[in-house]
């Protein structure tokens, strides 16, 4: 009891701690909602050539800044580009960022998890290094990777996984700690099975509710984090548009042309909403025990 | 207890060590020479080379890192590489603006949340609960920059009740430090009101159904005295955490926050400090924040020893 | 149009507005009394990190040397040197200044200014900036000969010493007292005595926030009325603010609010934000904008061919680059003169490549012709730097037009700085390309301009053309003593420079200064300066 207690109190992505859970029944038509409209953005990003009215980085300088048209129904930026076009192009990059995070993040964590939770002295090695990991805030991470090691797709999907990674490392962590004293785990380590045969048979299905549960907020974590990153200045660059980079590039005309970060940030906002809605109810119906019962 | 306090004191420094050589290693072994930022556009890379030496770049990494950890020890951050400023006293220059946007923020944040959550826990399964959390949802949801910029759009832009962005002291006048740091601080406290609503109405929904609440109400307190009286002060411990957590993972909030405002702060000294490589400063302010954050989690995990009887040690 | 205006659930009902009205009043009483009346407040184009006007060339930290410090020579408006401290006197054969240091000249400390710390000064100075080093070369002395005399003896002709000692960018002659002068070429120096019109005030100095200068109640200024940097130095205010607010818009908020004076530079895109209040002036203070150009690294494939150098000139143009840099063609003009349009040695020699404007399918065929093999170039983009970020943009769309294939690399500036320096092959962390800006004064002759130098990978400009036909014709210019030749001579260099793509200038620009109208007498010069300017009340 007092070792979980410590553990959820340093546990730093309160979302999935503390979050009680919503009385979905009660919100039906939010998931549906929020699965429908996630459904339109992964739409549009899939189909972004088709949909798209112009090359998202086509540029036209005689023609920048133009208000909002049927030719540009979101207007175009500063390089004259349409900014329509290059919001349905972000989409891409938001979902490649947010799935790209959520499955390395649970790739990397799980064997990491996996091995702590086993072994005493991995554990304490490699828990010092998560907790120094974790005790750096994440968006100073991000910035100093991205920064000191180029701005590509790739550098900032890592920048973002990162700091993910220590956390899912300890939700693996604490489920096998928990499921070790199960008898039937008990019982499989004194007929000698195989550890990894343990771990894949008996420990991994243990930790699939809530990595799916952990997964989604890591998506919406990472989307949102790309997006800072491109505000900053510190993200993919111009030539991949991305939802971040567009509001960036419209930051300094926010007063004369507001469109130029309304339009990304709504789409940002709506994403973000359905996968955390998404995530609540996931956690809801997968693993009821995650709702209640961990608030101390 | 005081040994358990001990413990994890000493727990606390093998994380701090990681941080430094993390962090350190981080800035060193990938591209990037303050010397070229001093030097300017028309630099040759003699010139280049000859700074770099002034500035002791050009040293083996261990003894770099033997050298900074050895000033740490003594309490001594160095001094900027680009400006020569002593760290310490540039973090003294930006602690102001990002200790006022924390504090009014929390503020802002504790008056709105815990009606809120107490509200929709007491008016459970009604409409006015489902709102708050819709509310909270919305304000995970929508990126601090964006609630930002629309803030400004209606309140600096449209009703003109606010300067735009900017910093001024509270030594120039309430007001002046009033109007500008309000729009951030409410920014900043969108998400952590959301967050605390949420913890505040769990928590007084499981206190609600204990005992001692029932009986308090079979007694005819009024409900104002059984909710804030009873229930919220039993509810305090996890709320307090969330508080203290949430402070901790300010951090990013503020980074942004303060570019979006233009609050010259902490969170931008480090991304100024980033991109200029100024290496000193960085791993100041980045140890400073771990630091923090450190402390943080070693309070609340002491305060959970003390406040809550069922977590023995 | 408000983005919020279809969103009637934002809009305040009258009761809500006249209430927060209501409260502003109230709350009005704690307004700050009105900044003094003595003070400008003034934004600059970035923050003031950098202290040693010699260690970096960093327009700010020159703006910086201009507050603090002053100069042996100023130039005036008709770019003719003129005695700022000192006074000169050339020897019939050319070869030895004697210069004497005016009355009245101390250091903010109180010290006289003496001969020992001008050559001190210039010892420095020689280290660092590039004509400087040039000058040396043919410099045999260089020595105190009283308190307030000294001598320059040159070894051989070199024509060119005044105007580089009175040259307004780059590196200026800022002279410090010898102690501070002392501190080697490589490192920051730390003692901020100057002996300029104004003092700057180190406690106040907030990297990144603000840097304070006070009058300098000792200096005493020339007779001659202020030309450029010279004549009288003359400050009319108690104290100048340098306050640094990143974004922009920021500034522009703060000077319509009346809380700031002064913006250097603003950008042209907000000008409707600005030019609609009767109580701003925005006008352009530098008679000589920026030249931006592009620089191909002469070391690494495909640009180490000259033909597929050419075929790039010819794929790009100036025009597109302006009207996304710029975007008001009030503020941009194409220029095919390497030495900036409107200076003395402006000419349009070699020009035709890029002046014609993007010309894909000649560029095509070039590159067939040169036999490029598709190999990529890279070009870095900065990102976090306003004026230089487009200018990539734009040409990695015309190179493709052109038949060339691009990796266009978006980095910060500082990453951009650091990895420029590299000599390497791309896959090793070097590059192809990149772009920067510079102002006039800063290239305006075959020695100021850092392009034009053809020393290869030791001694040239970032790109390192290695070219000794134009390093002679440099060196004939520098020591050619009549007028006429050198434009001459300066024609050659730059049709010669064209030929070999030495460089590509894709245009220039002016950025204009936005005052409150409570300022007046604000130099028109391609330095922002403090002097002469007056503050009446708001």
């Amino acid at each position: 009891m007092a070792d979980k207690a410590t553990l959820a109190a340093a546990e730093p992505v309160i979302r999935q701690r503390f979050l009680p859970k919503i009385e979905v029944s009660r919100l039906r038509f939010a998931p549906t909602l929020a699965a429908i409209c996630l459904a339109v953005i992964v739409a549009a990003a899939i189909l972004a050539p088709l949909l798209a009215p112009y090359d998202p980085i086509a540029m036209n300088p005689m023609e920048r800044l133009a208000p909002a048209s049927w030719a540009h129904p979101f207007g175009t930026d500063p390089y004259g580009r349409d900014v329509f076009s290059r919001t349905l192009y972000g989409a891409q990059i938001s979902l490649i960022v947010g799935l790209g995070a959520a499955f390395v993040a649970v790739l990397v964590g799980l064997p990491l998890g996996l091995l702590a939770g086993f072994f005493r002295w991995v554990d304490a090695v490699l828990m010092r290094i998560m907790d120094g990991l974790m005790a750096i805030p994440s968006i100073l991470l991000a910035i100093a990777i991205v920064s000191l090691a180029g701005s590509s797709l790739w550098t900032v999907l890592v920048a973002i996984t990162i700091p993910e990674i220590p956390r899912v490392v300890r939700l693996v962590r604490s489920v096998v700690l928990s499921a070790r004293e199960e008898p039937y785990v008990e019982a499989a380590i004194a007929v000698g099975s195989s550890l990894i045969k343990i771990m894949w048979r008996h420990l991994t299905p243990n930790t699939i509710a809530p990595l799916i549960v952990q997964g989604t907020y890591v998506c919406a974590s990472a989307i949102l984090t790309e997006a800072i990153l491109s505000f900053l200045g510190a993200g993919i660059g111009t030539e991949t548009p991305s939802w971040g980079n567009i509001m960036s590039e419209g930051r300094l005309y926010f007063q004369l042309k507001p469109g130029l970060i309304f339009w990304p940030g709504l789409f940002l906002s709506l994403c973000i909403l359905s996968i955390n809605i998404l995530g609540d109810t996931a956690r809801d119906v997968m693993d009821p025990r995650l709702g209640k019962g961990r608030n101390g | 207890m005081f040994a358990y306090i001990a413990r994890r004191i000493l727990a606390s420094v093998p994380v701090m060590i990681v941080v430094a050589l993390f962090v350190f290693l981080l800035l060193r072994l990938t591209p990037g020479d303050p010397a070229a930022i001093i030097a300017g556009d028309m630099a040759t890379p003699a010139q280049l080379d000859q700074i770099r030496q002034s500035l002791g770049l050009n040293e083996p990494l261990v003894t770099q890192f033997v050298t900074w950890s050895g000033q740490l020890l003594s309490g001594d951050f160095g001094r900027s590489l680009i400006s020569r400023t002593p760290v310490l006293t540039l973090i003294g220059q930006r602690l102001e603006p990002t200790l006022s946007l924390a504090i009014v923020t929390m503020i802002i944040t504790l008056v709105l949340s815990i009606p809120m959550g107490v509200l929709a826990a007491w008016r459970h399964g009604s409409l006015t609960d489902s709102a708050v959390m819709a509310v909270s949802v919305l304000g995970f949801s929508i990126p601090v920059f964006v609630t930002g910029y629309i803030f400004i759009q209606i309140f600096a832009i449209d009703l003109r009740i606010f300067p735009v962005q900017g910093f001024k002291s509270i030594s120039e006048g309430l007001w002046p430090f009033f109007s500008r740091i309000f729009l951030p601080a409410l920014t900043l406290a969108t998400i952590y009101i959301a967050l605390i609503a949420r913890m505040t109405r769990a928590a007084m929904l499981d206190v609600l159904g204990e005992d001692y609440v029932r009986t308090a109400r079979a007694k005819g307190l009024s409900e104002r005295v059984v909710l804030f009286r009873h229930a919220l002060r039993n509810a305090a411990v996890p709320i307090l955490t969330v508080v203290g957590t949430g402070f901790a993972l300010m951090i990013s909030g503020v980074v942004v926050t303060e570019s979006v405002f233009n609050i010259p702060g902490l969170g931008r000294l480090t991304v100024d400090a980033i991109l200029a490589r100024d290496y000193p400063v960085i791993q100041a302010l980045i140890l400073l924040t771990s630091g923090i954050y450190v402390v943080i989690n070693l309070l609340i995990d002491i305060s959970y020893a003390f406040m809550d009887p069922r977590i023995r040690y | 149009m408000s983005f919020l205006a279809n969103a009637s659930a934002f809009k305040p009902s009258r009761l809500v507005r006249s209430a927060l009205l209501a409260s502003v009043v109230a709350l009005s009483g704690f307004v700050a009394a009105p900044v003094d009346a003595q003070e400008i407040r003034a934004v600059m184009h970035s923050g003031i990190r950098v202290l040693d006007p010699v260690i970096t060339t960093a327009h700010i930290t020159r703006n910086h040397g201009y507050m603090i410090y002053d100069t042996l020579l100023g130039m005036d408006e008709n770019l003719k040197p003129q005695p700022q401290m000192a006074s000169w006197e050339v020897s019939d054969d050319g070869l030895t200044y004697t210069f004497t240091l005016r009355d009245g000249l101390k250091w903010h400390d109180g010290g006289p200014v003496t001969s020992a710390d001008a050559v001190a000064s210039l010892k420095r100075w020689g280290e660092r900036d590039g004509g400087a080093q040039m000058m040396f070369k043919s410099v045999e002395s260089l020595e105190p000969t009283g308190d307030k005399t000294f001598v320059l003896k040159l070894s051989e002709p070199f024509s060119y010493v005044l105007e580089l000692m009175a040259k307004p960018s780059g590196l200026p002659t800022f002279i410090m007292p010898e102690r501070v002068a002392k501190t080697p070429a490589g490192e920051s120096i730390t003692d901020y005595t100057g002996s300029g019109p104004f003092k700057f005030v180190e406690a106040e100095f907030e990297p990144g926030v603000r840097a304070v200068y006070e009058k300098n109640e000792d200096y005493v200024p020339r007779d001659e009325p202020p030309s450029w940097t010279a004549g009288g130095k003359v400050v009319k205010v108690d104290k100048v603010t340098w306050v640094v607010m990143p974004d922009v818009q920021t500034a522009v908020n703060a000077i319509n609010g009346g809380e700031i004076d002064f913006i250097e530079q603003t950008p042209i895109d907000l000008l409707p934000l600005l030019q609609a209040n009767p109580e701003l002036t925005v006008e352009v203070l530098s008679p000589l904008g920026y030249q931006t150009m592009a620089r191909l690294n002469w070391l690494n494939p495909p640009f180490d061919n000259v033909k597929i150098r050419q075929a790039a000139m010819t794929a790009l143009g100036q025009e597109p680059i302006l009207a996304a840099l710029v975007g008001n063609a009030e503020y941009m003009k194409s220029c095919g003169s390497m030495y900036g349009c409107g200076t003395p040695f402006a000419t349009d020699a070699g020009s035709e490549p890029i002046m014609s404007g993007p010309q894909p399918d000649k560029a095509k065929a070039m590159l067939e012709e040169a036999g490029y093999d598709g190999t990529p170039i890279v070009l870095m983009q900065p990102t976090d730097v306003p004026s230089i970020a487009p200018q990539p943009v734009v040409a990695a769309q015309l190179l493709r037009q052109g038949g060339f294939t691009v990796d266009m690399q978006p980095m910060d500036w500082q990453t951009l700085v650091t990895r420029r320096a590299s000599q390497a092959g791309v896959a090793e962390g070097g590059w192809n390309m990149f772009f920067t800006n510079w102002i006039i004064p800063e290239v305006w002759s075959p020695i100021n301009n850092p392009m034009l130098n053809g020393g290869g990978k030791e001694a040239a400009w970032f790109g390192w053309p290695n070219d000794p036909e134009l390093d002679e014709m440099r060196t004939k210019f520098a020591q050619a003593s009549d007028e006429e030749t050198r434009k001459t001579i300066a024609a050659d260099i730059q049709a010669h420079a064209y030929e070999v793509v030495n460089y590509i200038p894709v245009g220039e620009y002016t950025i204009p200064s936005t005052s409150r109208n409570s300022l007046s007498g604000m130099l028109k010069m391609p330095v922002p300066v403090f002097w002469n300017v007056e503050k009446a009340a708001d």
